[in-house]
């Protein structure tokens, strides 16, 4: 018997729904996300597709037509190795740089957490380097890191001894000391991200874990760092990505040497561009929309689910 | 972390009363002492000696700046160097495309992102969160840069300004409208539907009671937005490059890239103290409202 009364109820919110997707159709018309999708459909979307059809083909700076070549780009690419190598170091440098700029900036919020005057001017000091581009830091960086350098000499002073370490010289080592320098000059954002975390946690649970006589790094281990999560959902997304995306630190520092040891997929594709190799180049850049697709998904539900659990 | 203040009339609750005490008291050196000498110990050597490498480097003349050290010059060019940065690195030219570029891409992508923002936070259905997926995309998705250029040049839009605004435009749009899609559903329909019952149109609604309440998260998207491109060398190197218009990271890259010849330590870091210069005053004046408005929309 409760059956024609379900059906008109059914009826009912049906018609209300188209009602409300009418009403809504007028009172928040489809033609405002025109210019948004007009531009982001042809200056990024466009481009995107493209990268499929000219990875294809034989482009280049040499000559006037353009033919299909199959996978013949890629054959290249593998078969000199230069494809492997460069994302080998772009994963490196990448997580490298996730994981320092997340450890330096912790370690900052964490010494600057109180809200004392010294406190505040140090946030400010250790901001200034995110507003500064890459490409400027990288070049002090290039002069600090020399093997006559500042770096060297002020060990040389510490130690008492000749120092020649060459920074950026080292075919092993040289790709670890230019994360460090990204992380250098994005810890300041990181830093006030994490900042902002610890203020959203609640005064009464570390006033909890306090009478329960948890010691300072107890309580940051149990209770801070799974509070923080969604700040370092965050800020270890953007430095992954910022950094498979990265260019210009890489190319103020070594510009991919010594040896191609810190050549990243951008500074691969620049490189290659610029020999005027433009299929190539595009084909480069369709491995690194595949790697960010393979990596930065999972990453980033990994750590949302993070987020829900704790 | 409040293990802070030392309050000798509150009673201690432990029975090992001494203890407590002691490693309060340890605590209140901490704060009081070695925390704020070890913060500007660190401020002074992670952050003082790159800025101050770059600072005195840019006072020093071509021979001493050979080897860029911390030591003071011996002859100062300060102003010497600055000029010449100024006549061969053509700061004015690059500050002038630098806003040239900038400055419409930010009013562009932000005027759009709302105005699409609003509509994909109040549709409901699964075509408005399809477009919502699409449209944020941008914020993973890394642009195809080679074949921009590609693009580009079957628009006749090639080393353009008006070409790299767009594509700034398209780069950005994806954080644009996540900020704001978040934050106009935290504004109530209520406000809208008081005005539509009054008569008022859509457009109306927007740049009248919408827009306006959306100052705090245009903000922190336009101080993001105005950093990336601000800094960018990378997409401009594709873009501009070949054409006459510059900016100031672009001519920096330029004098950097001549070094191969000549050490000219001092004009690139003269160079690099002006075109940071910029960024550094506004930050001075609205430190505040940019790192609450920047940390705003990060943690939720």
């Amino acid at each position: 018997m409760a059956h024609p009364i379900v059906d008109a109820e059914r009826q009912l919110q049906r018609r209300d729904a188209r009602m409300s997707e009418r009403r809504q159709a007028s009172s928040h018309p489809a033609r405002f996300l025109l210019p948004a999708f007009a531009v982001l459909g042809v200056f990024f979307f466009l481009p995107t597709v493209f990268n499929f059809i000219y990875a294809f083909t034989d482009w280049s700076a040499f000559k006037s037509d353009i033919n299909f070549v199959g996978f013949e780009n890629f054959a290249s690419l593998l078969g000199d190795g230069s494809l492997f190598t460069a994302l080998r170091v772009t994963l490196i440098y990448a997580a490298l740089v996730g994981i320092m700029q997340n450890v330096f900036g912790l370690g900052l919020a964490l010494l600057f957490e109180r809200d004392t005057r010294v406190n505040r001017f140090a946030r400010v000091i250790f901001f200034i380097p995110v507003l500064m581009s890459a490409l400027a830091v990288g070049y002090i960086f290039q002069a600090l890191l020399k093997p006559a350098g500042a770096v060297n000499e002020i060990l040389a002073l510490v130690s008492g001894q000749n120092v020649h370490i060459a920074w950026l010289g080292d075919t092993t080592w040289t790709l670890v000391v230019v994360a460090f320098v990204n992380s250098w000059k994005w810890m300041g954002l990181a830093m006030i991200i994490f900042l902002a975390g610890l203020k959203t946690i609640p005064e009464d649970v570390l006033e909890a874990a306090r009478m329960d006589g948890a010691s300072a790094w107890k309580t940051f281990l149990r209770v801070k760092f799974p509070l923080l999560a969604p700040a370092i959902t965050f800020n270890f997304a953007t430095a992954l990505l910022g950094s498979l995306n990265g260019f210009d630190t890489v190319q103020a520092t070594t510009a991919g040497g010594p040896a191609q040891t810190t050549e990243v997929l951008n500074i691969y594709i620049f490189q290659i561009f610029g020999y005027g190799l433009y299929a190539q180049a595009t084909t480069m850049s369709l491995v690194l929309f595949f790697l960010v697709l393979v990596l930065a998904f999972p990453v980033v539900g990994y750590l949302r689910k993070r987020e829900n659990v704790l | 972390m409040s293990t802070t203040t030392l309050r000798p009339s509150q009673p201690v609750r432990s029975g090992a009363a001494g203890a407590a005490r002691s490693s309060r008291r340890k605590a209140g050196a901490w704060h009081r002492l070695i925390q704020p000498l070890l913060v500007a110990a660190l401020c002074a050597v992670v952050v003082g000696i790159p800025l101050w490498l770059a600072l005195i480097t840019s006072a020093k003349s071509q021979g001493e700046a050979n080897l860029p050290d911390l030591s003071m010059p011996t002859q100062w060019h300060l102003l010497d160097n600055y000029q010449r940065a100024f006549s061969e690195g053509e700061v004015w030219r690059g500050l002038f495309g630098s806003l040239l570029v900038m400055v419409p891409s930010v009013v562009g992508v932000i005027l759009f992102g709302s105005l699409a923002a609003w509509i994909l936070a109040r549709r409901s259905g699964r075509l408005a969160a399809v477009l919502y997926a699409a449209a944020i995309s941008g914020l993973i998705l890394p642009p195809a840069v080679v074949t921009i250029v590609l693009l580009l040049r079957q628009l006749g839009l090639a080393s353009t300004p008006v070409g790299m605004i767009f594509i700034y435009m398209g780069m950005y749009m994806s954080i644009v409208i996540f900020f704001i899609t978040g934050f106009v559903r935290t504004i109530p329909i209520e406000l809208e539907e008081a005005a539509r019952i009054d008569g008022a149109r859509p457009v109306r609604i927007f740049f009248t009671i919408i827009l306006p309440l959306l100052r705090p998260v245009i903000a922190t998207a336009t101080i993001l937005v105005c950093l990336y491109i601000w800094n960018d060398v990378f997409y401009a190197f594709f873009v501009l490059g070949g054409g006459s218009t510059t900016t100031l990271q672009l001519n920096l890259f330029q004098i950097a890239s001549s070094n191969l010849y000549q050490n000219n330590w001092n004009l690139i870091f003269a160079y690099v103290v002006i075109s940071s210069l910029p960024l550094l005053v506004v930050f001075i004046f609205a430190q505040r409202k940019i790192i609450s408005g920047i940390t705003g929309g990060a943690v939720k």
